[in-house]
């Protein structure tokens, strides 16, 4: 069990700096530097600017100088019933692809980590969805989706289920379907980081488990899940997190259509920024999706608080 | 423990629901790239194309100009990853060595760019870049991938560093080689695969990037492959089924290939890294 957890953990006690009490390395700053620079330059900054910018009415071709504004932007924010619809349909999506793709993600964990014939097809397989550019994937789905030519209506027409819709355009539809986008997607990375935290489990206590006459499913409460929890929590929220921030997928399958039932937050923002030029205002989009992460991150940091001193 | 044969067999059922699940939308898209217009048009699809042909790719590359989106991504990329590498690997080999303030901070840093959302990046990196006389430009694009490639390449790369046995370090020192020397002689050649499967993860990243390339990349000359492949679908959405497939397969291809080469290291190292850490 020693050998299991050494080999997977990072090795922060084993490895770690080779002396507490060495004097501050002044050749560490120089070779920090090359790589400090630009993070700070091309992305502290700008979101530092990003936030600032939230509190100006600052547009794409403005002649007039740029002005604070104070909250203004924040105040038509919260009456700008467009936004939190988009804002809601963010929640949704995000929530509809996170949870049944963990699901989905870990039944294809625990199958693979059995010793099943044909496993590696699957690991194969699955790496599929991780190596595709996004634009691909939509690109692929509005095939599979197509009214016509798709084989999702033929396979339907074949199974007598209905002669077909215009799964992407129809307003009921859309939402669903770009949603089981989204889950297809992101299972590699899932289904990658639950079995990394499986691996974890020893067979040993499955074993005792097993001899103390507990099924699968009690074998999986006492011994799989709480080995599985932290990775399990992780990514899960980090999931919710990047689908609630997504952009090309839905960009490419729906543009945000139909009548803005999958105009997700990004979508909005992008729109209000590169269409119509509203910089500040597209920024002050920006501000409320990060209070909403930071929500978010905030509950993670408390559940692996809480859960997190097993070791 | 062996489990029951209906439990076995059950467990391959579910197996291949998910081998059919992950892999249908990629046979069709290969599917589609393969057939001729006629059979594009009937009203009843087939899995494999009865007549199979290569004019959808000929007409692919007449529509959109697919060689020179492709010769700027891979400039791009290649640049970015290059680089991303060069300046990542100093820096993620204090993080691993020394446990500072500066080391702890870099690591806040990577967790917290992974959840910010790009909008707020990329409109004042749209006006500083614009300052700079930068969009629609090639190396204004490769900055913003260097600098967006870092997180995840640190984090691989201290991983990597963090594998390399100090002892070894240390012993060369101890034989008197300086800072430098033993970091060039010793360090280096021990992380060598480390580097080519960060870079190659870099250069996949920037390959594959899309929102960004969208709002810097203006003119169809200097766009990036994602980009030109959106312009096959047309203003109202009505594409040209055959050769958008075609074109998105041969966009797929190169990362394909890659994540083939690294994906052991990838599986292993990162991901387990980025969860546990």
């Amino acid at each position: 069990m020693t050998l299991t957890t050494a080999t997977t953990r990072p090795l922060k006690r084993a490895s770690g700096p080779p002396g507490p009490r060495r004097p501050a390395d002044r050749g560490a700053w120089f070779l920090v530097l090359p790589a400090l620079i630009p993070i700070l330059v091309l992305s502290v900054g700008p979101l530092l600017y990003g936030i600032a910018l939230a509190f100006t009415d600052s547009q794409a071709g403005r002649t007039a100088p740029t002005q604070w504004v104070g909250a203004l932007n924040f105040q038509d924010l919260l009456h700008d019933t467009l936004f939190w619809d988009s804002f809601r349909i963010g929640l949704l999506w995000a929530v509809g692809v996170t949870v049944p793709q963990f699901l989905l993600a870990l039944g294809l964990a625990l199958l693979l980590n059995q010793n099943l014939r044909f496993r590696w097809l699957a690991r194969a397989l699955a790496i599929i969805p991780w190596a595709m550019p996004e634009v691909v994937v939509g690109i692929m789905w509005r095939l599979v989706y197509n009214p016509d030519a798709g084989i999702l209506n033929e396979t339907l027409r074949d199974l007598g289920l209905g002669d077909g819709r215009d799964w992407l355009t129809g307003l009921a539809t859309a939402l669903p379907a770009v949603i089981v986008v989204g889950i297809w997607a992101g299972m590699p990375q899932t289904t990658v980081a639950l079995l990394a935290g499986l691996q974890n489990t020893s067979p040993e206590l499955h074993e005792a488990a097993a001899l103390d006459g507990a099924g699968a499913w009690g074998r999986f409460r006492a011994v799989t899940w709480p080995a599985l929890r932290p990775v399990a929590l992780a990514i899960t929220a980090l999931n919710f997190i990047w689908n609630f921030n997504s952009f090309a997928l839905v960009y490419v399958l729906t543009n945000g259509g139909p009548g803005g039932r999958t105009r997700l937050p990004m979508l909005f923002a992008y729109e209000e920024a590169f269409r119509y030029g509203q910089f500040g205002y597209a920024a002050a989009m920006g501000c409320v999706m990060v209070a909403v992460i930071s929500v978010i991150l905030a509950f993670y940091l408390v559940g692996r608080l809480k859960g997190g001193d097993e070791q | 423990m062996r489990p029951s044969r209906p439990a076995r067999a059950g467990q391959y059922l579910a197996l291949l629901a998910y081998l059919v699940f992950l892999a249908f939308p990629f046979l069709w898209l290969i599917s589609t790239a393969f057939k001729p217009p006629r059979e594009l048009a009937s009203l009843h699809p087939t899995w494999i194309p009865k007549d199979p042909t290569l004019a959808n790719f000929r007409q692919a590359f007449d529509e959109q100009p697919l060689l020179r989106a492709a010769a700027n991504s891979v400039l791009v990329a290649v640049c970015a990853a290059l680089i991303a590498v060069v300046i990542a690997t100093p820096m993620a080999y204090v993080m691993a060595r020394h446990r500072s303030a500066l080391s702890r901070a870099a690591t806040g840093w990577v967790v917290v760019s992974q959840a910010f959302p790009f909008v707020l990046l990329i409109i004042p990196l749209f006006l500083i870049l614009k300052n700079l006389h930068l969009i629609n430009s090639l190396p204004g694009l490769t900055m913003v991938y260097v600098v967006w490639s870092l997180p995840f390449a640190l984090w691989m790369l201290v991983g990597y560093v963090r594998a390399v046995p100090p002892e070894l370090e240390e012993a060369a020192a101890v034989d008197g080689a300086g800072k430098l020397r033993t970091l060039v002689s010793v360090t280096a050649p021990l992380l060598a695969p480390g580097l080519v499967a960060t870079a190659l993860f870099a250069f996949i990243t920037a390959w594959n990037e899309f929102f960004f390339a969208l709002v810097l990349m203006k003119t169809p000359e200097r766009q990036t492959l994602p980009v030109i492949l959106t312009h096959f679908l047309g203003a109202e959405g009505v594409a040209d089924l055959g050769p958008l497939a075609a074109a998105a397969f041969l966009a797929t291809l190169p990362s394909l290939v890659i994540f083939a080469l690294i994906q052991r290291r990838l599986t292993g190292g990162m991901l387990t890294g980025a969860v546990k850490s």
